[in-house]
C-alpha cells in the first residue's frame, strides 16, 4: 500500500487546523462580543460551508485562483503563488471549508462565559488581549479542543473542494479520501479498503478522546 | 467627590426607561443606592465605572473629567481607578484565589499587598483553593480583596451579600465597614436590605425609574430619628391577621417573626411586604444570655 496519500492527508489536516486556531480566535472573539450591524453576514458567511455542497465552494475556488482570472494571476506574477492543483491550494480551500468548524465551538464557548469575568478584568486595567489569553480562553477549554477536533477531522473528510481545486496529483494534492475513489475507480477493492479502515479507525478514536475529555472521563478515572 | 450627571435611555424588563440623574458623593462617604429592580442602580454603577457609555452627561471624579460627552472624554474602564464587586462576584475560575488577586497587580506593583490582603481578608488558609470549591461567604471575600489590590480610591458593590445567609451577612457587613475605614475608601453600594443601608451608610440615594426621588443621611431616611424608641427594629410584614376586634401582624425581623397587636385603623395602613420599623420605648426590655 502507498502510505503517501495518508500522510498527505495528516499534513493538510494539521497545517489547515493550526492556520484555523490562529485566524478562528480573533473571529470568534468579534462576533461573540461585538453589537455590530454587519455581524449577521459575517456568521452567515463563515457558517456558509455547512451547507454549501463543496463542490460549489470547490468551483468558485478553481475560478478565483486560475492564472487566466485576475485574482489568480496577481498572485501568480507578485507573489509567484499558484493555488490550483498545488498544496497551497488544499491548505486555503481548507481552512475556508472547515472555517465554521473551529470558529462556531469558540464562540459559543465564549459567549457562554459571564460577561462579568471580562468586565472585571477590565476594572482591574487589563486590555482585551490580556483578558482573552489569560482569562477568556482558559476557561473555555473544552471549546477549544471540540474546534481543533472537529476542524482536524473535518478536513481529514474532505472531498469535494479538494477534488475541484486540487485534483489528483501523486505526493501533491492526492489526499486519502481521492486515493479511496481513485481504488475503487480501478476495481482495486483492498487498497481502498486499507485506506479507509485506516481513516475510519483515525477518526474514531480522536473524536472518542474529545467525548471522553469533555465528559471529564480522564479527570474522573486518570489520577 | 464625584460628581455624577448622567442620561441615558435604558431597555428595561417594562419597555424603554430614560436614566436622568445628579449625583454627587463626598471624598470618604459610603453611599448606597436604594429602590426597585430596574430602577437605574446598576447601570450607574455601570456608567462610573466605564462599562457602560451614557448617552450624554458629565463623570467627574476628584477633580479629573473622566466622561464628557460635550468634549468628547470617556475614559477606559482601564484608566479609571475603581474596585468594582460584581453580584456574582466574577472570580477567574481558572486561578486560585492567590492567582486571582496577583492577577489584579498593576505593571511593576509591589507583590506585599497581596499577602497583606489575604491575611486582613483571612483567605491565608484558602490561597491555593480554585473558586469553585469556595462558600458563597468565602468567595465574596476573596471579590473584595481583589478589587482591593490596585488600592482605589473608589470601591464599587453591587449588591455583594444578597446572595448570602443572614449570619454571613452580618460578619461582612462589620468587614464591609473595616475595609471602608482601613483603605480610606469612597464606597457606592446597592443594597435592598434597610439594615444593612442603616449600618453602613452615611448617605442613601433612592432611585425609581432612572430618577433619584428621595436623598438623605442613612438614619434620617428611613424615619428612623423621629422615634426616640428605646429598641427598634426594622423588618417585614408577612401577615395581617384578624383576631375579634383586633389584627395581629407578623413581622420577620432578622430571622425571627414578631407578633405585633394593632387596631383596624392601623391595620388598614398596612400591607403584606412592606418595610416597617418595629418599636418600643413603654417598657424595658428584657436581656437575657443565649
Amino acid at each position: 500500500m502507498d502510505w503517501q496519500p495518508l500522510m498527505l492527508t495528516f499534513k493538510l489536516a494539521v497545517v489547515t487546523t493550526v492556520i484555523l486556531f490562529v485566524i478562528s480566535i480573533p473571529i470568534a472573539s468579534w462576533l461573540s462580543s461585538t453589537k455590530s450591524k454587519i455581524r449577521p453576514v459575517l456568521e452567515t458567511l463563515v457558517s456558509m460551508p455547512l451547507v454549501l455542497p463543496p463542490t460549489v465552494l470547490g468551483f468558485y475556488m478553481l475560478l478565483a485562483f486560475s492564472p487566466e482570472n485576475t485574482f489568480g494571476s496577481w498572485l501568480d506574477e507578485w507573489l509567484g503563488i499558484r493555488l490550483i492543483f498545488s498544496f497551497g491550494g488544499l491548505v486555503v480551500a481548507s481552512v475556508i471549508y472547515s472555517l465554521p468548524f473551529m470558529v462556531q465551538p469558540i464562540q459559543a464557548g465564549l459567549s457562554s462565559l459571564p460577561s462579568t469575568l471580562k468586565e472585571a478584568s477590565f476594572t482591574m486595567g487589563k486590555s482585551y488581549t490580556t483578558t482573552l489569553l489569560k482569562i477568556l480562553l482558559p476557561n473555555i477549554k473544552p471549546s477549544l479542543l471540540t474546534g481543533i477536533v472537529l476542524s482536524f477531522a473535518h478536513t481529514v473528510g474532505e472531498f469535494g473542494v479538494v477534488l475541484m481545486i486540487g485534483g489528483n496529483m501523486p505526493g501533491k494534492t492526492k489526499v486519502a479520501s481521492i486515493a479511496i475513489y481513485d481504488e475503487v475507480e480501478a476495481l482495486n477493492y483492498a487498497a481502498a479498503n486499507s485506506y479507509s479502515l485506516i481513516l475510519f479507525s483515525v477518526t474514531f478514536i480522536i473524536l472518542l478522546l474529545v467525548y471522553l475529555t469533555n465528559g471529564g472521563f480522564f479527570k474522573r478515572y486518570g489520577q | 467627590m464625584i460628581n455624577l450627571n448622567l442620561k441615558k435611555t435604558l431597555g428595561s424588563a417594562g419597555g424603554k426607561m430614560d436614566l436622568d440623574l445628579q449625583l454627587i458623593v463626598e471624598k470618604g462617604q459610603f453611599v448606597t443606592l436604594f429602590g426597585e429592580s430596574g430602577a437605574g442602580k446598576t447601570s450607574t454603577l455601570r456608567m462610573l465605572s466605564g462599562l457602560l457609555k451614557p448617552d450624554s452627561g458629565t463623570i467627574e471624579v476628584g477633580g479629573t473629567t473622566w466622561f464628557d460627552s460635550c468634549k468628547n472624554i470617556d475614559l477606559k474602564p482601564q484608566q479609571r481607578k475603581v474596585g468594582y464587586v460584581f453580584q456574582d462576584y466574577a472570580l477567574f475560575p481558572n486561578m486560585n484565589v492567590r492567582q486571582n488577586l496577583e492577577y489584579a497587580l498593576r505593571k511593576g506593583q509591589d507583590k506585599t499587598i497581596i499577602g497583606e490582603l489575604l491575611q486582613f481578608a483571612e483567605l491565608g488558609p484558602l490561597e491555593q483553593r480554585k473558586p469553585e470549591t469556595l462558600s458563597g461567604g468565602q468567595k465574596q471575600r476573596v471579590a473584595l480583596a481583589r478589587a482591593l489590590v490596585q488600592r482605589p480610591e473608589i470601591l464599587i458593590l453591587d449588591e455583594p451579600l444578597s446572595a448570602l445567609d443572614l449570619k454571613m451577612r452580618i460578619k461582612l457587613q462589620e468587614y464591609l465597614l473595616q475595609v471602608h475605614k482601613k483603605f480610606k475608601l469612597t464606597t457606592i453600594l446597592v443594597s435592598h436590605d434597610i439594615g444593612e443601608i442603616v449600618k453602613l451608610s452615611d448617605k442613601v440615594f433612592e432611585l425609581q425609574n432612572g430618577r433619584v426621588i428621595k436623598k438623605g443621611a442613612a438614619a434620617d431616611f428611613f424615619g428612623l430619628n423621629k422615634t426616640s424608641a428605646k429598641f427598634r427594629f426594622s423588618g417585614e410584614i408577612l401577615k395581617i391577621h384578624r383576631e375579634d376586634v383586633l389584627y395581629v401582624i407578623s413581622v420577620l425581623i432578622g430571622n425571627d417573626i414578631i407578633k405585633v397587636v394593632a387596631d383596624r385603623t392601623e391595620a388598614d395602613e398596612f400591607k403584606i411586604g412592606d418595610q416597617v420599623l418595629v418599636a418600643s420605648k413603654a417598657f424595658n426590655p428584657i436581656i437575657q444570655k443565649i
